[in-house]
């Protein structure tokens, strides 16, 4: 038993790689997407709010698997022809995004409003205002959430098995119908991701605490 | 391109979705209750034990909280019995997984409910000659629901969203149904728009739902 698993550790550790490439690619790209559309949300023009308001809301509201599904099977319909591998990162990316928009919009409302109004007072134009005063406050009460988040990514990277791409939970589907060894392998795949995750949630929550200390 | 909507098919096999979201409805319910006696238990139990006990408490609820759920449902339904002698269904499977899943998320909730509880409360409660049980059945857990109220019912919104990673151990819930109906149709866009429909409509009646409850049982302040 444990030799059969000891000879699958390359595969798995491959696996393992291709879940990390994922939750990689949709953090980036959901942290770009989800903080120019939070920024649209909190300043932006009434249509573009409203915009962003459904997308996040609509987003949020359904199952990731669904939106996944939905993705994959759906985008060839509308033309749009995306190997597995990219439309599981675009329908993952979609749903951090969501995340991202709210932890912004979070954050950034938390500023006091005087800190704009002291800002306009001296004369800054609005990007001044927010690269200067705005967004380095923020950014205290966005990055301890936004990296708890990260796990999401990294537990919603796991649904993409469904799509056949060999993620660390389909290299252990794999092993399984090889070995017969179910239990031994599910558990091992459980402390990996369980290792990643509680990593990301105790830096998260250390980050918590050390800004704690700035009260309004 | 050239697609063009036809939403006849989806009609036709429509009573796949409706029952397999009545199918969904059902498994947060269920799961949702049984994870609000496991959540009420253990956080009464953490609030009250020594470091031992604690230590147990936070390993389960910090395990669930950071493993993908579909890892833990197959765990559940193709691991677990190859090493305990006992048969059951994939529905039954997914109800165990879910049900501690949420229990996991609910200690939490229920723990930091009961730090919440004034202190003033539990001393009048000793004053007025209430025994520890009286207390904590009749102040404390009272008290504590009212302010976890609004987590609550987050909790059981994304639990009835979750209940769609059933469908990898093909139960017939709502995207179970979606995906029948999609390798059987290929009315692809049209499923997924009106699954999607439907668990939005859904989700949000529910949380409409449960604010009006919510502000009916606020807490004092």
């Amino acid at each position: 038993m444990l030799s059969q698993i000891i000879y699958a550790l390359p595969f798995l550790a491959e696996g393992f790689a291709v879940t990390l490439w994922v939750s990689l690619l949709v953090v980036v790209l959901s942290l770009i997407a989800g903080v120019l559309m939070g920024v649209g949300l909190v300043y932006g023009p009434f249509p573009l709010r409203w915009a962003v308001r459904i997308f996040s809301d609509t987003i949020r509201g359904i199952p990731i698997l669904v939106l996944i599904f939905f993705v994959y099977y759906g985008l060839p319909a509308v033309g749009l022809h995306l190997e597995s591998f990219w439309a599981a990162v675009f329908a993952l990316t979609l749903f951090k995004t969501a995340q991202v928009v709210e932890y912004l919009r979070g954050a950034v409302g938390s500023i006091p409003k005087g800190q704009s109004e002291a800002a306009m007072a001296i004369g800054l134009t609005f990007r001044q205002r927010l690269v200067y005063v705005i967004f380095p406050q923020a950014f205290r009460r966005f990055l301890p959430p936004w990296i708890n988040g990260v796990t999401d990514a990294v537990k919603g990277s796991a649904l993409v098995s469904l799509l056949g791409i060999t993620d660390l939970m389909q290299a252990i589907n794999q092993v399984i119908g090889r070995t017969y060894e179910a239990m031994p392998l599910y558990i091992l795949g459980a402390l990996v991701y369980f290792a990643v995750n509680y990593a990301l949630s105790l830096a998260s929550r250390r980050l918590e605490r050390r800004f704690s200390f700035i009260r309004e | 391109m050239g697609y063009t909507l036809n939403f006849n098919l989806i009609w036709r096999h429509f009573d796949k979705l409706w029952g397999g979201l009545l199918l969904s409805l059902e498994l947060a319910v269920i799961s949702i209750a049984i994870g609000i006696v496991i959540g009420l238990v253990l956080a009464v139990w953490y609030v009250s034990a020594g470091r031992a006990v604690r230590t147990i408490i936070a390993g389960y609820v910090e395990f669930i909280r950071n493993v993908p759920l579909i890892l833990l449902v197959y765990l559940v339904f193709y691991g677990l019995p190859t090493v305990v002698d006992i048969a059951y269904s994939a529905q039954t499977s997914f109800i165990a997984t879910l049900s501690l899943y949420s229990g996991a998320y609910l200690v939490e909730v229920f723990r930091s409910g009961l730090e919440a509880v004034p202190r003033g409360q539990l001393d009048a409660g000793k004053a007025i000659g209430l025994t520890p049980w009286q207390r904590l059945l009749d102040v404390r857990l009272p008290t504590m629901l009212r302010i976890t109220l609004p987590a609550l019912s987050n909790t059981f919104i994304s639990l009835f969203k979750d209940t769609s990673v059933a469908s990898v151990i093909s139960v017939p819930e709502l995207t179970y149904g979606a995906q029948w109906i999609n390798f059987n149709t290929f009315r692809i866009v049209e499923v997924y728009l009106v699954v999607t429909a439907m668990y939005l409509l859904t989700g949000y009646t529910l949380l409409f739902a449960l604010r009006l409850v919510e502000r009916r049982f606020k807490a004092a302040r």
